[in-house]
């Protein structure tokens, strides 16, 4: 097996009195994608969110990269520039074009030279086929278009990891397509990837293993063949049917 | 004919020409009777009793409006008229109303200000008083303008005026990438080069001390340093309100609300009176630097509300994707929220700024002239006498002058800043 990226040990987290996640423990190794699927609720976006630390967690001990995440943070910026993240509602920067949306942090974070930050976005804009709106404004571009370059500016900071965040649920049917074709290219590439989503046609392409979510806790754990073949737990067996 | 009228009937199209001329006539009837009535003393309804013929105008006006209010006439003009103001017959009376209060009132006022004004001379006495006598303002002039400032020293205000002009004007012109470099010079440079060169006291220049600074000049200083300080003031508050440090949060909390709290009057009392007794002895501090801090710290609170409420509107994903690429607090809050957050307060930003220019004149307790001030010193003048109304009009115009521009251009930047949607 390859090297350890992401690892959780008994993570727990509350919102005041009520409890999100529930002992999670997971292992994530590079190059390995990952889906979270479940119903609304429970806590697989909060999941993903503590990775990079947008939510504390209160117990246990998340380590990426071999940096455990911690108050410290010089260590929560290291870490959040090696993970790239992708939004349901996109947060494109509405008042930069979309270039300038990808060069942004390479220039200031990274500390890349103006043009070969140009160049790199360019590169990445490419990858996601929306070169030609890159002079644009995010307000200017359709949903899908507006994914795939937060996509694209995610990817601009060279990540070892991308976190997806429920991409294609606030898309209309006719551009989840675009976006997903763009993570799927990401994929075969050897991104490693934790996904949150509902497209369980995207979780048979390109998945290693799936994880299934309800009520803070992780049910089932499983290679992607298995987990759509024989489900083991009564509640997987129940979304499944609902959701195929 | 006149069994067509149907009095008060319902005005049709197919009798259009005749509604229309019978329509206009009253109205310059009502009208005509108004203008009588007013300027030539002339009632031509005297033949009426009193109670009655007071309210011909309105009667012969609201007759002409009702057989003019022709529904889809045809003609262009006519029909915008009735749909903006003679829809029905309450905006008919409220028409006529405000037509009578202008012809009154208008005439006397242009007579005062212009016609029966007088503008050249060199004492009171070469004024009719029949008009405003703008003389007084022509002669206290450049009092008003540099307050008590020696005149021969006059040209340093002029010349920092003009320099400060000239660098704005070329602003506009040069490319984008000198622009930026004298925004900066103008924004933190020149008001030091410009301070220095009106105080005196260094390269040969002869001292003058700030309480012979006054008039229209004095209004600029104060605003202009006022708003280059209070504007970053107010964003520090305004982070700080929203931070999750506890101690940061409440200082920034109780900065914002004593200050928001105190009327602006006691504020500069206590900067021109208290605050010395706070120095330690031996340093002195101008009273000029002390009343800019405090309206500095007095307006910093108020548009420390104002710009908390554009980083409030932001979506909290704006938020999210700054930190998920890896940027600081400050980072993210120089290149992602702040731009955001600033053009979407503009208006609010451009509301403070003109309530401050105009609080300017209350620096009036503590004993500084600004432009009201040097009026008010003005009026109570012996050979000047009376002339209040002149010079607060003249204030008036001048302070309106500045605000509008200032809105103007606060609207064209809303304007240049809008890219999304």
């Amino acid at each position: 097996m390859s090297e350890k990226i992401i690892e959780l040990q008994e993570v727990n987290k509350w919102f005041d009195d009520f409890q999100v996640l529930k002992n999670i423990n997971l292992e994530v190794f590079l190059k390995q994608k990952i889906v979270v699927c479940g119903p609304s609720g429970s806590g697989k976006s909060t999941l993903i969110r503590c990775i990079n630390r947008l939510e504390e967690h209160q117990k246990g001990k998340i380590v990426v990269d071999g940096i455990e995440l911690s108050e410290n943070t010089k260590n929560i910026e290291k870490i959040r520039a090696e993970v790239g993240m992708v939004f349901q509602q996109f947060n494109l920067f509405p008042h930069l074009s979309i270039v300038d949306n990808c060069t942004l942090a390479p220039i200031w974070v990274k500390k890349l030279p103006k043009k070969q930050a140009e160049e790199l976005a360019l590169k990445e804009l490419e990858k996601v086929k929306i070169l030609d709106q890159a002079k644009k404004f995010p307000g200017q571009l359709s949903g899908g278009q507006q994914q795939r370059a937060a996509i694209a500016r995610a990817l601009c900071m060279q990540p070892k990891i991308m976190l997806f965040d429920e991409p294609t649920s606030a898309l209309d049917p006719e551009m989840i397509k675009e976006v997903l074709d763009a993570m799927v290219v990401l994929a075969k590439a050897g991104m490693t990837m934790i996904v949150v989503t509902h497209e369980m046609g995207f979780a048979k392409e390109v998945a290693d293993e799936v994880i299934f979510m309800d009520e803070g806790m992780i049910i089932e754990k499983a290679t992607t063949k298995e987990f759509f073949a024989n489900p083991k737990s009564d509640r997987t067996k129940l979304f499944l049917s609902q959701i195929l | 004919m006149i069994k067509d009228l149907n009095f008060l009937g319902k005005p049709t199209r197919d009798k259009l020409n005749l509604f229309l001329s019978l329509g206009i006539i009253l109205i310059l009837l009502s009208i005509i009777d108004v203008i009588l009535n007013s300027f030539l003393e002339v009632n031509i309804t005297s033949i009426l009793p009193r109670w009655l013929n007071f309210f011909t105008p309105l009667f012969f006006g609201f007759v002409g409006l009702h057989y003019i209010r022709i529904e889809l006439s045809g003609n262009k003009t006519l029909d915008r008229l009735n749909k903006n103001i003679n829809s029905n017959w309450l905006n008919a009376i409220l028409t006529l109303l405000i037509v009578f209060v202008l012809i009154k009132n208008l005439p006397p006022l242009l007579n005062w200000l212009i016609i029966d004004a007088d503008f050249i001379g060199t004492s009171k006495e070469e004024c009719s008083r029949e008009g405003a006598c703008w003389v007084f303002v022509n002669v206290w002039f450049k009092r008003l303008i540099y307050g008590l400032y020696p005149n021969p020293e006059i040209w340093r205000i002029n010349l920092s005026f003009l320099m400060l002009i000239g660098l704005v004007i070329s602003a506009f012109f040069v490319p984008v990438k000198i622009k930026k470099y004298i925004i900066i010079f103008l924004l933190f440079i020149f008001p030091f080069i410009a301070i220095s060169l009106i105080s005196g006291g260094n390269f040969g220049l002869e001292w003058v001390e700030t309480a012979a600074w006054g008039g229209l000049s004095l209004t600029f200083i104060i605003s202009i340093f006022a708003l280059l300080f209070c504007f970053p003031v107010g964003m520090f508050l305004a982070l700080g309100r929203r931070s999750s440090a506890p101690v940061i949060r409440y200082s920034s909390i109780g900065f914002i609300e004593f200050w928001r709290g105190v009327p602006l009057i006691t504020v500069l009392f206590m900067a021109s009176v208290m605050m010395p007794m706070f120095l330690p002895d031996g340093t002195y501090m101008d009273k000029l630097v002390r009343v800019i801090i405090a309206i500095t710290l007095f307006e910093a609170a108020y548009m420390a509300e104002v710009i908390r409420g554009g980083l409030q509107a932001l979506p909290k994903g704006q938020y999210d994707a700054g930190k998920s690429l890896g940027m600081g607090y400050w980072r993210m809050h120089l290149l992602v929220i702040l731009p955001q957050a600033l053009k979407l307060v503009i208006p609010g930003v451009a509301n403070t700024f003109l309530a401050l220019v105009k609080d300017t004149p209350l620096i009036l307790v503590v004993g500084l002239l600004e432009l009201v001030g040097m009026i008010d010193m003005a009026k109570t003048n012996p050979d000047w006498l009376g002339f209040a109304t002149e010079g607060y009009v003249f204030a008036g115009v001048v302070f309106w002058i500045i605000c509008y521009s200032m809105s103007r251009y606060s609207q064209r930047l809303e304007k240049k800043y809008k890219t999304d949607r």
